[in-house]
């Protein structure tokens, strides 16, 4: 069938790429010193690609709302939420959490909700950005 | 002049458990004669999870989502066919139009999976460009797929009684934009791989499964009809919505008027298999009726209805690589009591031996990948004493078998 890739290769060439270059369009030298660059608002990074609506990303928890009725740790397939008997209010492990959004259909008071914040790695599994409470 | 003669000795080939070529472990034993392969062994067991048995402490919603990591690529097959075990033990009827959206995400699936198997089938036999063809038009689909149900891969979308999202009006426009990309893209992509004269060199006359044998070892899926053998959940049963729909038995002669039960009739049918999904949600976004899409809404009212329920149900779906099989025991408690899995691969392991005998070395990784073997999902059973693995022979095995059935049975 002969070359019948050049079109493709010839087209391609002149198109933007389908890649969004995230978070920056190079590899920094340094990866440390680029974090802290990011967190000092020095530099400015690449924004990913939007998430569609309905995205099942990090889960926003309204305290006020939360009446401790423990009805999510019964459905939560991954034993990630612990109830906190002192003030009866619960807390989430996200990175126990597979983001099943079972626990915002089963709240009685609606208090659960799925963001859209998937960037959560994390080299400690209990750092203040993986526990929502 | 005397004929001298030579004693001819045949080698073994280990391959596996981790190879290069293999996506996931496996173990075979080759005997190979020169270049020719004489005799197959097959082993499995590597990747044993205990799957069934973290159900034991789970709940029936929660055991939805273990179901689902069963398998990455099936994460919708499993959750379904559990969630026909469980109303079928239960004798919960789901409303009609949540059928038809049940219809529309396992049609889904079919198709993002039987693209990324002509991509991996594309790169086992060397030809990475078409790879790269592949997996870019079934980028739209998974984004179809994070659009209609939240994430790309692991669904979540089944659930007990229904289906958890609805598709709405304006969604729809998304979903044909979607569908008419695929339908434009899918002659490129059925020139490259059935006119191709470096696929069908690699690709016709390899790996022959005969009827026959298809038969006798109870192969499953694509595999199967690609014999010409007529064996399909979805019109046998007309579970979901199946039976509403137009829908046939597919088998390569379609298209070709022949069947060779070969890696390119496999090709065949799961190009055609495609293109049926495609039909099939086009067909259920037109016939779809308004209504409920799940028959309770309150889960814990529905925990504590199925707390109560006795008795076993049997859930039979079509996954793209075949008839997947749950088995559900309930007997009035939190958990059920026992929970059985059977992936279409288990049934695709034997054939591989008729497909693998008289096969050169090389054709080793395409035949293996014709019958799209998912290891992780199949291995069920492993058995760890003492940190000493056993294999169990024959009649031990027949022994648990039947202590088991009369556990069950009490």
């Amino acid at each position: 069938m002969g070359f019948s890739i050049l079109p493709k290769v010839f087209s391609q060439m002149f198109k933007k790429p389908w890649t969004n270059k995230f978070p920056d369009k190079y590899q920094p030298s340094n990866t440390t010193k680029y974090l802290k660059a990011v967190g000092d608002g020095e530099v400015k990074i690449n924004p990913p690609i939007p998430t569609p609506p309905g995205f099942r990303g990090k889960i926003i928890y309204d305290k006020e709302k939360c009446i401790g009725c423990k009805l999510c740790i019964k459905v939560c397939p991954c034993e990630a939420i612990e109830y906190k008997e002192k003030d009866k209010k619960i807390r989430i492990y996200l990175s126990r959490c597979c983001f099943c959004s079972q626990c915002n259909d089963v709240c009685p008071t609606k208090c659960l909700k799925m963001g859209d914040e998937f960037l959560l790695a994390d080299s400690d599994p209990y750092s203040k950005g993986l526990i929502v409470e | 002049m005397s004929q001298k003669t030579t004693t001819k000795t045949t080698y073994h080939i280990p391959v596996g458990p981790i190879h290069p070529a293999l996506k996931e472990p496996v173990f075979f034993e080759f005997e190979i004669d020169g270049e020719k392969i004489v005799n197959v062994d097959v082993k499995l067991g590597h990747v044993h999870r205990g799957v069934e048995w973290a159900s034991r402490k789970r709940n029936p919603i929660q055991i939805l989502y273990l179901a689902e990591r069963i398998c990455g690529i099936c994460s919708y097959c499993h959750p379904a066919a559990f969630t026909l075990g469980i109303e079928d033990a239960a004798d919960i009827e789901v409303p009609e139009r949540a059928e038809y959206l049940r219809v529309i995400q396992g049609e889904l699936e079919r198709i993002a999976s039987h693209m990324l198997w002509a991509g991996v089938a594309a790169h086992e036999i060397g030809f990475d460009t078409v790879l790269f063809l592949t997996w870019e038009m079934r980028e739209k689909i998974m984004d179809l797929t994070e659009f209609l149900c939240g994430n790309r891969v692991t669904k979540g979308i089944m659930t007990i009684g229904g289906i958890r999202r609805d598709i709405t009006k304006d969604m729809i426009p998304q979903i044909t934009k979607s569908l008419d990309y695929l339908k434009d893209n899918f002659e490129k992509i059925r020139h490259i791989f059935l006119d191709d004269k470096t696929v069908k060199l690699r690709s016709q006359g390899a790996g022959i499964l005969t009827k026959d044998d298809a038969l006798r070892l109870c192969a499953v899926g694509p595999t199967t009809r690609a014999s010409a053998i007529k064996k399909d959940v979805r019109v046998d049963t007309s579970y979901f919505a199946y039976g509403d729909l137009d829908i046939d038995y597919i088998t390569p002669d379609i298209l070709t008027g022949e069947v060779n039960g070969d890696v390119y009739d496999r090709i065949i049918q799961r190009l055609l298999e495609i293109k049926q999904s495609i039909d099939l949600i086009e067909q259920c976004l037109d016939i779809m009726p308004n209504g409920d899409i799940v028959s309770e809404p309150n889960i814990p009212k529905l925990l504590n209805q199925l707390k109560k329920v006795e008795g076993e149900g049997v859930g039979r779906h079509e996954a793209p690589r075949g008839e997947v099989f749950h088995y559900v025991k309930l007997t009035g408690e939190d958990t059920p009591f026992t929970w059985k899995v059977r992936a279409p691969t288990y049934n695709n392991i034997l054939p591989w031996i008729p497909m693998l005998k008289g096969e050169q070395i090389a054709d080793i990784p395409i035949v293996a990948a014709s019958t799209d073997p998912c290891m992780s999902c199949t291995n069920r059973v492993g058995i760890i004493k003492d940190g000493n693995r056993y294999e169990l022979n024959k009649e031990e095995l027949h022994r648990l078998s039947v202590e088991k059935t009369r556990r069950l049975m009490r």
